[in-house]
C-alpha cells in the first residue's frame, strides 16, 4: 500500500516537476513569477487533444507538436506581456503576468466552452502487476517521458553553449550581455523550453486523468510554482526534486490524512518550507548587503 | 428610489473600495506583496455571518466580530510570514489564502461545499457608505501619522528604516492586522448582503481582483483604491452583454495598463484635488472656446 | 589620555561563511571625539559599522556603548540608545519628501500608537508639531530647508548626502557614524562637509566616527585615525602618526614602496 502510494506520488510529482521547471527557468532569468505558465500547460493539453482527435495525428507526433506550439505561445506571451516591462517594477510585471494568465484562460473558455473534454486513450490500457505495486502503461510512459525530458534539459543546460549562456544570464544579465550574449534571445529560448516542458506535462496529465478543461491550468500551475519554490526557485535540480517531493507529499497526505485536504497539504508544505528555509531546499542562502 | 440593479452596483463598489483600501495599506503604503486578501475577507464574512446566525447579535457587533477575527488571524499569519520578502511573501500569502479556502470548504460549521445559507440581509446602502467613510478616515489618519511614515519608510528601504529605529517587523504585522481588520469588515458587509457564502467566492482570483483594483487605481493612493474598485466593479457589469469576453478583456486591460500606465490611473500619493482642478480648468477652456465659437 | 570612551569594541571578529572579514579588533572612541576609520577597499570598515549598528552580529567579541553591551541588539533597538548612521550608497526614502525623511528620524523619539494616531489626540498633535519643528531645525542645519517639500530622490547628490546626515541627526544620537560622506562630492562641497562635521561635534556635542577615502578630509578633521587592512587593525593614532606609519604606507602603496 505504502509503496503503491509512493509510485502514484512519483507519477503525479513528475508532472509537477515538469511544470516547475518552466517557472524556475523563467524566474532564474528574469525574476518573474510567470503566472501564465499554468495556462501554457492547459494550452498544451488542448493542443494535444485537438491534434489527436480532430487532425488524427498519431499520439507521439501530437505530443511533440503540442510542445512546439506551446513554445510559440510562451514566446508570444513573453514578447507581448513581459518584454515591454523588463525595466519597470516587479509588481507591474507580476500584474501583467496575472493579466496574461486571465486572458489565456478566458480565451480558452470562450473558444472551447467550460465543459470538460475527454482525452482518448492513445494506448491499450494495460496494468502491470509487480510484487509491491501496480502500474499502468500510461504511468510508465509519463515517468519515462518526464525523466527523459529532465535529463535532456540538464544536459542542455550543462553541456551546450546556449545552456552556458543561459546560466550566465541567470547570474548577471548585464555582465552576460557585455560578454556578447544576446539576452533577448536567451530569454526567448528560456520561455520556449519552459513552455514546451509545461505543455508536455499538460498532454501527459491529459492522458492520465483523461480530461481537459480551460481551467485545468490554475491548480497545477500554482502547485508547479510551489514545487519550484520548494526546491529553491531558479534552481533546476531543485525544481525536479520539489515537484516529486510535492507529488509524493500530496498523495501521502490524501491517503493518510484526509483526501479533502489534498490541496491544502501542498500549500501547508509550501508555507513550512518558506518559514524554515525561505530559499528552498536546494537554494543558497543570501546575505543582504547593507 | 434607486433602481435595485444600480443599488447592488453601488453597494459592491463600496465593499470593494473597503477591500482595495485595506489592501492598499499593505501593498501600496507598506510595500508588502500580499495576494491572499480574499482569505481575510472570507474570514470576516464567515465569522460575522456565523455570529449573526448563532447568537443573533446586532449587526454592528457581528461586523466588528468578523473584522476582529480577521485581524487576529492577520496578526497570527503575519508573525511568521512577514519575515519573508517580495515574491516569497506573495507566495506564502497565496498559500495561506488557498488553505483558508480549502478549510472553509471542508468544515461543517461553514456549510462546507454546500455553502452557508440563510444569512439575514442586513447590509444597506447606509451601512456601506458609513463603513467606507470610517475605513477611509481611519486608514488616512494612520497614513498621515508617524505610523504611516514608518510604513512608507519600510516600503522605500527596509534597512534604512531599521536604522532609523523603526521595528519593521512590528509595523509590518501591525499593517497586516489593520488591513485584515478592514478586509474582514468588507467580508461581513458582503455576507449580510449576499446572504449566501461559498468558499469559491473567495478564491485566488478574488485576491487577484483586489490586487488589480489597487494597482489600477494607483498604489499608495486612497482615492486610487476607490477609483480602481469602481472601475473593476462597474466595467465588468457593462461588459455583461459580451459576458463570454468579459474576463478576456479584463486580462488584456491588465496587461495593457501595466504597459501604458503602470503607476495606475492616479499615481502614488497624488492628491485628487489638483487633478480635479485640472479637469475643471480643461472644461472651462473648452467651454470658453465653445462660447467664443458661438459668438 | 583620550577622554572617557563612549564606544568600546573588545576582540570583535566577524566572518561571512568562513571568510574572516574582521579579526580580533579592539577599538574605542572617546566622548566627543572625531575619529576616522580608513583602509583599502574590502578592509572591513563598513562591516565594522554594521556591527556597531546591529545590522550584523559579531561572531566573537563584545561591543559596549555608553557602558551597555549592545551586541545582539537589533538596529531598531540600537538607534534609540544613541547610535545613528549614514550609508555608503545613500539610502534615502526616495518617494518621500525631504521633510518626511527627517521626520522619520524622529520616529524613535515619539510614542503615538495606533489609537492615538486614529483619534489624533492632543498628545499626538503636540508630539507631531514638536517633531516637525525639530526636523526643520535639522534641515536648516544642513541648509536644505528650502527643499523641504521636494521628493528626496530628486535632490542632487551632495544634497542627498546632507539630507542623510540630517535624518541621522534627527534620531538625536550620541554617536554618529558616517560612511564615506565625501564620496562623489566636488572640492567645494567637501570643504563645507568638513565644516558641517565639525559643527555637529562642536554645537551638538555628538561623537563622530567616519569612514573616508579622501585623505584631505581624514587628515583635516579627525583627531584620531584607525587603519584597517584585511580585517585587522594595523595602526591607530593621530593623523600625523598614522601618516608616517610604515605598515600603513605598505598597505596603501604595496611592499615595494
Amino acid at each position: 500500500m505504502f509503496i503503491q502510494q509512493l509510485m502514484n506520488g512519483l507519477v503525479l510529482g513528475s508532472t509537477y516537476a515538469l511544470i516547475a521547471l518552466g517557472y524556475t527557468m523563467v524566474y532564474g532569468i528574469i525574476e518573474l513569477i510567470n503566472f501564465a505558465h499554468g495556462e501554457i500547460y492547459m494550452f498544451g493539453a488542448f493542443a494535444g487533444l485537438i491534434l489527436v482527435t480532430v487532425l488524427k495525428v498519431p499520439f507521439f507526433l501530437a505530443f511533440f507538436l503540442a510542445m512546439a506550439l506551446a513554445s510559440l505561445l510562451g514566446i508570444t506571451v513573453e514578447y507581448l506581456a513581459y518584454r515591454p516591462l523588463r525595466r519597470s517594477t516587479r509588481l507591474a510585471a507580476l500584474i501583467s503576468a496575472i493579466g496574461a494568465s486571465i486572458f489565456l484562460q478566458n480565451l480558452a473558455l470562450w473558444r472551447m466552452g467550460a465543459q470538460p473534454y475527454t482525452f482518448p486513450s492513445p494506448f491499450e490500457p494495460k496494468v502491470y502487476q509487480t510484487a509491491f505495486f501496480t502500474i499502468s502503461r500510461v504511468e510508465i510512459i509519463i515517468l519515462l517521458f518526464s525523466f527523459l525530458l529532465m535529463i535532456g534539459l540538464s544536459l542542455f543546460i550543462q553541456k551546450t553553449k546556449i545552456g552556458k549562456a543561459m546560466r550566465a544570464t541567470a547570474q548577471d544579465k548585464d555582465t552576460a550581455s557585455l560578454m556578447g550574449i544576446n539576452i533577448n534571445k536567451i530569454i526567448t529560448i528560456t520561455f520556449a523550453i519552459g513552455s514546451a516542458l509545461g505543455a508536455a506535462a499538460g498532454v501527459m496529465v491529459g492522458i492520465y486523468f483523461r480530461t481537459v478543461t480551460p481551467s485545468m491550468g490554475l491548480m497545477p500551475g500554482l502547485k508547479g510554482f510551489v514545487a519550484a519554490v520548494l526546491g529553491g526557485i531558479g534552481n533546476i535540480p531543485g525544481a525536479m526534486m520539489g515537484g516529486i517531493l510535492l507529488g509524493i507529499t500530496e498523495v501521502m497526505g490524501a491517503a493518510y490524512i484526509s483526501s479533502q485536504y489534498r490541496d491544502a497539504v501542498a500549500f501547508a508544505l509550501l508555507i513550512m518550507v518558506l518559514l524554515l528555509k525561505p530559499t528552498g531546499l536546494l537554494g543558497r542562502p543570501t546575505q543582504e548587503k547593507v | 428610489m434607486i433602481n435595485p440593479y444600480y443599488m447592488q452596483l453601488i453597494i459592491l463598489v463600496g465593499i470593494n473600495t473597503i477591500m482595495a483600501a485595506s489592501l492598499n495599506l499593505i501593498l501600496g503604503y507598506t510595500g508588502q506583496l500580499s495576494i491572499g486578501h480574499a482569505a481575510f475577507m472570507s474570514l470576516g464574512a464567515y465569522s460575522s455571518a456565523l455570529v449573526t446566525l448563532h447568537f443573533g447579535f446586532p449587526f454592528i457587533i457581528s461586523l466588528l466580530c468578523g473584522a476582529l477575527f480577521s485581524a487576529i488571524f492577520g496578526v497570527i499569519i503575519g508573525i511568521p510570514t512577514l519575515k519573508l520578502k517580495g515574491d516569497y511573501l506573495a507566495i506564502a500569502t497565496l498559500g495561506f489564502g488557498e488553505i483558508v479556502r480549502i478549510v472553509c470548504l471542508n468544515l461543517d460549521i461553514t456549510g462546507g461545499a454546500m455553502g452557508l445559507r440563510g444569512i439575514p440581509k442586513k447590509t444597506t446602502l447606509l451601512w456601506v457608505v458609513l463603513a467606507v467613510l470610517v475605513t477611509v478616515f481611519i486608514l488616512n489618519r494612520i497614513i498621515k501619522s508617524r505610523i504611516g511614515r514608518a510604513l512608507i519608510a519600510i516600503r522605500e528601504d527596509e534597512t534604512a528604516a531599521d536604522s532609523m529605529g523603526i521595528n519593521s517587523t512590528y509595523y509590518k504585522i501591525l499593517c497586516f492586522g489593520v488591513g485584515a481588520f478592514f478586509a474582514g469588515l468588507g467580508g461581513g458587509l458582503f455576507a449580510h448582503y449576499m446572504r449566501f457564502l461559498h468558499p469559491k467566492t473567495f478564491d485566488f482570483m478574488k485576491s487577484i481582483e483586489h490586487l488589480c483594483m489597487v494597482v489600477l487605481g494607483g498604489l499608495g493612493n486612497m482615492w486610487g483604491a476607490f477609483i480602481g474598485a469602481s472601475i473593476l466593479t462597474v466595467v465588468p457589469e457593462l461588459l455583461r452583454s459580451v459576458a463570454d469576453l468579459r474576463l478576456l478583456i479584463y486580462g488584456a486591460v491588465l496587461v495593457l495598463m501595466m504597459r501604458l500606465r503602470p503607476q495606475g490611473i492616479l499615481g502614488p500619493q497624488t492628491d485628487i484635488a489638483p487633478a480635479i482642478e485640472k479637469i475643471r480648468l480643461k472644461f472651462k477652456s473648452i467651454w470658453h472656446r465653445l462660447a467664443r465659437g458661438k459668438t | 589620555m583620550p577622554p572617557e570612551s563612549i564606544l568600546t569594541a573588545a576582540g570583535i571578529c566577524h566572518s561571512f561563511g568562513g571568510l574572516m572579514a574582521l579579526e580580533d579588533i579592539d577599538f574605542r572612541i572617546g566622548r566627543k571625539e572625531i575619529v576616522s576609520l580608513i583602509g583599502p577597499n574590502g578592509a572591513g570598515k563598513t562591516t565594522m559599522f554594521n556591527l556597531f549598528t546591529g545590522h550584523y552580529n559579531p561572531t566573537r567579541g563584545e561591543i559596549y556603548f555608553n557602558n551597555r553591551k549592545i551586541n545582539g541588539l537589533k538596529p531598531y533597538q540600537i538607534t534609540p540608545i544613541g547610535i545613528a548612521r549614514t550609508f555608503q550608497n545613500i539610502r534615502l526614502f526616495g518617494q518621500m519628501s525631504v521633510l518626511e525623511n527627517v521626520l522619520i528620524g524622529q520616529h524613535c523619539r515619539t510614542r503615538t500608537g495606533l489609537f492615538g494616531a486614529i483619534l489624533r489626540t492632543p498628545g499626538c498633535k503636540k508630539e507631531e508639531a514638536r517633531a516637525r519643528e525639530l526636523a526643520l531645525e535639522m534641515l536648516s542645519f544642513v541648509r536644505l530647508e528650502e527643499k523641504k517639500d521636494e521628493k528626496a530622490c530628486n535632490l542632487a547628490y551632495g544634497e542627498q548626502r546632507r539630507l542623510e546626515i540630517a535624518r541621522a541627526l534627527a534620531t538625536d544620537p550620541l554617536l554618529l557614524l558616517l560612511d564615506e560622506p565625501a564620496a562623489g562630492m566636488n572640492p567645494q562641497e567637501t570643504i563645507s562637509l568638513m565644516e558641517l562635521v565639525r559643527q555637529i561635534r562642536d554645537q551638538m556635542g555628538i561623537t563622530i566616527l567616519l569612514i573616508e577615502h579622501d585623505m584631505k578630509v581624514v587628515m583635516g578633521i579627525s583627531e584620531r585615525v584607525a587603519v584597517l587592512n584585511y580585517g585587522k587593525k594595523i595602526a591607530e593614532g593621530t593623523p600625523r602618526e598614522v601618516q608616517n606609519n610604515e605598515e600603513v604606507i605598505r598597505a596603501y602603496l604595496g611592499d615595494s614602496a
